[in-house]
């Protein structure tokens, strides 16, 4: 099941659980209004680690990320990156920290090609002219967009020249993914990057997410589809009605498992930490 | 300087297969070839190919209808003064249309700037250049109310520009109060409309951009060269700096053997050059196209998206201002009328020439083909005797078929993207 084969519990595949965790949060608590959205949550992504964070609709997982992302901050908890306390109030924070974020809707400009995408908002601009915030450099952006794909081993693209509504929605998540590379995170957190793909267009997702792990990054899966989460991840976290009840390292559990976890069916289940 | 962006295209065109390690062609459906080149041209800003067959047989039609007027160098000349203030609100149109918003005042705040111009030099006797700058500070100052109400309280611009279209109507007729039409006396002023410029600016500024353009896109190819990125074919490039070439020698030979460069000529066609440099070659344009594709990533890439569009609302008043100043100069009055024609014309004019209703499709470029599609046929049934009535029919149908033909080229674009 897992591309890796067995594994220690305790122990990810991917990469040894050494040293600091690339990302931490402890005791995260939030609320809106009435309702307890998350409750006392602690999660941790090492570099090297592929981590899945599922759950029921309502589970508290898009909260848990909009707080990582900075969209809307915790009430309470401490956030640690590679072991400093940092505070994440808003979306810059978040990407100045090296945490970077691909939503469902993947935010491209559809008019605007590959390489316009990529750099969007960070242009290379040569002489600067203030007002207008500078001539572009087309060749260099170009070059290095091709640079990061091949890395990225994105292979299917015919063109970085051709606007992004031209192609397919595996490749707009590459497209998405890359634009988050260029700016050398070190937590990339994928929000259903799998949702909508069909069968080939999955498997090339999944196969960008193991190159990510490959270049060191914490990355952080949140999926609905648990096929794919096993797929690729090293371990999932579950979260249940706004509480952390269990992480599973792949190699060791079953879906059958998770699945009692997510439904609260298996009650043994949530000791499995 | 050609209708097409061309300098665009050989950074669109298709990658050859093995050019570079990471784009390997994996559909063979659209792999390079003619027909996918010709596309790749239709669909970027070549899209003007049907504009330009629309041009030539207007054109045609209005050469025989006209008993052979209408393609002479006088009359060309005529077409040249008439369709200046439209392209200039054109372009105006076509930065608003490309954030996906509209602005429905253009020809008020042009009539408007015309006359706090007029009203500066007539009754305050400021010399020419105040008060040309009056008016348009008065355009700036008018632009970033447009911009206040649609970015920063987020109304919607259709309504915003209506009001605005509106309040300026009755502010330009309660300015020139009690007169309904101010005459202008400052020489300076009316003589702009009415300059040719001499021969080695005339013909000497176009021919330095042309030399300007051929040596870009041959630094630019040099570059992508050296950087291993593939480059357009020597076919492509010839076509590239060949056509615009061409089309400028027939342009200036032609008004050259009348009576050369309109001033006002070279003002449109320096607004449309500057523009289309600052919308496809700086960060702000690619910010603008940004915008209007998708105006939340923007947001996320850090751009400043309420900022950017009050500069757009700015800078699309303050281009109504110069093209309504011009437009005084050529009336040698300021009237207390707006031109009823004048913003539909501008806004057809954008859509004609390619530019997209929905926000982030577009070149300034299809301002030119598109000016001489309206302006052809104003003038054109002019020539032949047809009064406004059958103009306007004329013009609306044009305008339909032009929005016609862009839904058709999008949805064929669509289909065969997926």
């Amino acid at each position: 099941m897992a591309e890796n084969g067995t594994s220690t519990p305790g122990g990810a595949q991917g990469a040894p659980r050494t040293g600091e965790p690339a990302l931490r949060l402890t005791g995260i608590s939030k609320s809106f209004g009435a309702v307890q959205a998350l409750t006392d949550v602690d999660f941790e992504v090492w570099p090297g680690e592929v981590v899945g964070l599922v759950g029921d609709n309502g589970a508290g997982k898009s909260t848990l990320i909009k707080i990582i992302a900075g969209v809307n901050p915790a009430d309470s908890g401490h956030i640690y990156v590679e072991g400093k306390e940092v505070q994440i109030s808003a979306p810059t924070d978040a990407t100045r920290l090296g945490i970077e974020t691909v939503y469902q809707d993947l935010a491209l400009a559809d008019n605007l090609d590959v390489v316009a995408n990529l750099y969007l908002g960070r242009e290379d601009v040569a002489p600067r002219i203030p007002s207008l915030g500078g001539v572009l450099d087309e060749t260099d952006m170009e070059r290095r967009t091709l640079d990061v794909l091949s890395q990225l081993q994105v292979t299917t693209l015919k063109s970085v020249r051709v606007p992004v509504a031209a192609l397919s929605g595996g490749q707009r998540q590459s497209i998405a993914v890359a634009k988050t590379i260029l700016r050398n995170p070190k937590v990339v957190l994928l929000d259903e990057p799998t949702a909508a793909l069909g069968v080939a267009q999955t498997r090339q997702v999944l196969r960008l997410i193991r190159r990510l792990r490959e270049r060191g990054l914490a990355v952080v899966v949140i999926s609905h589809n648990l096929a794919d989460v096993f797929e690729v991840v090293d371990r999932v976290v579950v979260l249940r009605l706004g509480r952390r009840v269990g992480s599973y390292d792949i190699g060791n559990t079953t879906q059958e498992t998770v699945v009692a976890a997510i439904t609260g069916a298996e009650f043994g289940a949530m000791t499995a930490e | 300087m050609s209708i097409q962006s061309a300098g665009d295209q050989e950074e669109r065109s298709v990658a050859a297969p093995g050019a570079t390690a990471a784009v390997v062609e994996q559909e063979p459906a659209a792999t390079g070839g003619g027909a996918s080149w010709l596309r790749n041209l239709l669909r970027g800003d070549l899209g003007q190919v049907p504009v330009v067959i629309g041009l030539i047989i207007i054109a045609i039609y209005f050469q025989i209808a006209g008993n052979g007027f209408f393609l002479t160098p006088q009359n060309l000349s005529n077409l040249a003064l008439q369709i200046v203030t439209t392209a200039i609100l054109a372009v105006a149109s076509v930065l608003v249309l490309l954030i996906a918003e509209i602005d429905l005042s253009l020809s008020a705040v042009a009539y408007l700037c015309g006359a706090v111009m007029g009203v500066f030099s007539a009754r305050h006797g400021w010399p020419a250049p105040a008060a040309i700058l009056g008016g348009i500070a008065a355009g700036l100052i008018m632009g970033l109310v447009n911009g206040f109400f649609v970015a920063i309280v987020r109304m919607p611009s259709f309504i915003v520009t209506l009001a605005a279209f509106i309040s300026y109507q009755g502010l330009l007729s309660r300015i020139l109060e009690p007169q309904t039409t101010l005459p202008i006396r400052d020489n300076a002023i009316n003589s702009i409309a009415v300059y040719y410029l001499p021969d080695f600016l005339g013909v000497g500024l176009p021919v330095i951009a042309l030399v300007l353009y051929a040596a870009s896109v041959l630094v630019t190819r040099a570059r992508r060269q050296r950087a291993g990125l593939p480059v357009q074919s020597t076919g492509q490039l010839a076509l590239q700096l060949g056509l615009p070439t061409l089309i400028s020698v027939i342009v200036l030979v032609g008004v050259e053997s009348y009576r050369g460069v309109p001033l006002t000529a070279m003002i449109m066609m320096a607004i449309v050059v500057i523009f289309w440099l600052i919308t496809t070659k700086t960060a702000f344009g690619r910010h603008i196209y940004a915008v209007g594709g998708n105006a939340e990533a923007a947001r996320r890439a850090g751009i400043n998206v309420v900022g950017l569009r009050v500069a757009i609302f700015a800078l699309a008043s303050t281009l109504a201002a110069i093209g309504g100043i011009l437009e005084v100069s050529r009336e040698i009055s300021a009237p207390a009328n707006v031109n009823q024609s004048l913003l539909l014309n501008a806004i057809a004019t954008a859509v004609i020439g390619g530019v997209s209703l929905f926000g982030g499709r577009g070149s300034v470029w299809g301002v030119i083909p598109g000016v001489l599609i309206v302006g052809s046929l104003i003038n054109g049934l002019a020539l032949v005797g047809q009064p406004i009535s059958v103009q306007e029919m004329v013009e609306g149908v044009v305008l339909l078929v032009a929005v016609l033909i862009d839904a058709l080229g999008r949805r064929r674009s669509v289909t065969g993207y997926r």
